[in-house]
């Protein structure tokens, strides 16, 4: 390990097991972010990111374990208690609202917030996606794949979170705009931002991440640095295709 | 002239109609489920309507807005207790308890008010015959569909313009993404129902006040006629709910006057079988569509 991280962590999960059902789908995994950190889970399809993710933003319940943002323990509290709290999950899938407006979604995404701040916020992400300005009053389904990428970030962003889940940001998108969405989570993290990251493109995510966490079926099998994970003979043969 | 005459009564039922769809729809397409009790809170609305006028003396403003209020909070104790425990449940289940709850307001208004119909009061609403041209239209049928017309520009800018309104809109569309907008579900399910109960006393004074005979179950046909214009205009979409409802009363009344009397409630249902086989969706409805 090159550095030791002293601080305390902006998000600490401790020992997690989620069923679906009789399914055991998470058997007890552990995992932190700092503070400024972009931490991305990768693994296999079924491996249970998303779950993990769904888990820490509260749409799903823990069985055993804990969930904690800044020493305060989420997990019981529901999704929407959770995004005051300052987390903030961009989902798979996008699930962008359809039938609304680009800027009817970024408010939503500021649904907790006071509404006297909402045009700052918004001003903000029109200035880091512009795309999103110039389609500001179109609805939202008829948004390109890469551009209702962009509106389910900035809409996940409205929300002021401390940390940022992003689950599949490069899904079903083109190469050219898969490289986009990675920009722009590089700018976010120079900007300050806490981003826990779970990707199937396991290449890119390693290449813009401080450290990894590898999960096979509902556990975590190796963790480290993004480098070394990259570089790593096991990781490469199992998530890299060489 | 008749003709006319048929085209107002028709507009006023098609009004009611509307009114109730308005209900079915908003719950529908905010809890996904179908409250097959809302025909029966109209008909408690109607009693409590009756109660304030015929034994407590009350003006037709308060009594109805009494009404509302007995609705409102029916409705919001109907979903917190009886749906809101089944709400990860199969939807079979949340059908058949809702089928249960109808009978149940049905039996308890039995046991209140007895079976014996009541005569309905009359009210400003529905005090005097109107001629217009050469029309005779009665001031319950201009009320209603005045009223119809207030709550349908009401709803739309409600969902259109308000913090809750939108927050519907979100839950409608994905319950999970609405959750993580910090959108609190079960607080917009039970506003739904609060808003569709106050309707639906609204809508009980107005049936009472064109027909004005009340027993326990004079809900249940207009309630069931109301879902199939819901379900006629498109299920969960508010327009559709408008549109069809006026629709099937207009549908209903030129029925019965110049095909069949006793065709008419056929008629209506026969019409709602070939729209549901030429656009299965409703007549406003959005098809499902495919998630990318």
């Amino acid at each position: 390990m090159s550095e030791v991280q002293t601080a305390a962590p902006l998000l600490r999960v401790n020992d997690l097991h989620v069923y679906y059902g009789a399914i055991h789908a998470i058997k007890g995994i552990s995992l932190e972010v700092h503070e400024n950190e972009i931490v991305t889970l990768i693994g296999a399809n079924g491996a249970g990111k998303s779950t993990t993710l769904n888990t820490i933003a509260g749409l799903l319940k823990p069985r055993q374990g804990t969930v904690e943002l800044h020493g305060a323990v989420l997990n019981g509290l529901g999704a929407s208690k959770i995004v005051p709290k300052g987390l903030s999950l961009c989902p798979e899938g996008r699930r962008i609202f359809q039938q609304m407006t680009v800027k009817e979604n970024l408010e939503m995404g500021a649904y907790s917030r006071d509404p006297a701040e909402i045009p700052a916020s918004l001003d903000e992400m029109f200035q880091r996606f512009p795309r999103l300005k110039e389609r500001e009053r179109q609805i939202a389904g008829t948004l390109s794949g890469g551009e209702q990428q962009m509106l389910a970030m900035a809409r996940a962003l409205m929300s002021r979170p401390k940390l940022l889940m992003l689950d599949e940001p490069s899904m079903g998108l083109a190469p050219i705009l898969v490289e986009q969405i990675f920009d722009i989570i590089t700018e976010l993290h120079q900007s300050g931002a806490t981003i826990l990251l779970v990707e199937q493109n396991a290449q890119m995510a390693l290449a813009v991440a401080d450290r990894a966490y590898v999960m096979e079926t509902g556990v975590i099998t190796m963790q480290g640095p993004a480098q070394e994970l990259l570089h790593n003979d096991a990781v490469q043969k199992a998530y890299l295709g060489s | 002239m008749i003709f006319l005459d048929n085209l107002m009564n028709g507009l006023s039922l098609g009004s009611i109609y509307a009114i109730i769809a308005l209900g079915y729809t908003m719950v529908y397409g905010i809890a996904k489920m179908l409250n097959f009790a809302h025909g029966d809170v109209i008909m408690v609305g109607a009693y409590i309507a009756f109660c304030g006028l015929q034994y407590w003396g009350l003006p037709p403003i308060v009594a109805i807005l009494a009404a509302m209020v007995v609705c409102t909070v029916l409705g919001i104790t109907i979903e917190g207790l009886a749906y809101r425990p089944l709400r990860q449940a199969a939807s079979l289940a949340v059908l058949i308890t809702a089928i249960g709850m109808s009978y149940l307001l049905q039996n308890v208004a039995l046991m209140i008010w007895g079976a014996n119909p009541k005569s309905f009061p009359r009210t400003f609403i529905n005090s005097s015959i109107l001629h217009i041209g050469g029309l005779n239209v009665s001031s319950a049928t201009i009320y209603t569909i005045l009223a119809n017309v207030v709550i349908m520009i009401a709803l739309t800018l409600f969902t259109a313009k308000t913090k809750m309104g939108k927050a519907m809109r979100c839950v409608s569309e994905d319950r999970g993404a609405a959750e993580l907008m910090g959108i609190n579900v079960n607080r917009t399910i039970s506003v739904t129902f609060a808003i569709g109960s106050a309707l639906a006393a609204i809508a009980g004074v107005l049936l009472c006040s064109s027909y004005p005979i009340l027993q326990p179950t004079t809900g249940s046909m207009p309630g069931i006629k109301a879902f199939t214009a819901a379900v006629f205009g498109g299920i969960g979409s508010i327009p559709g709910a408008m549109l069809g409802g006026v629709l099937l009363g207009v549908i209903e009344i030129f029925g019965k006057a110049y095909i069949s009397t006793e065709l008419g409630d056929a008629i209506v249902f026969a019409v709602l079988i070939v729209v549901l086989l030429v656009k299965p969706s409703g007549l406003l409805g959005k098809p499902v569509r495919e998630k990318v």
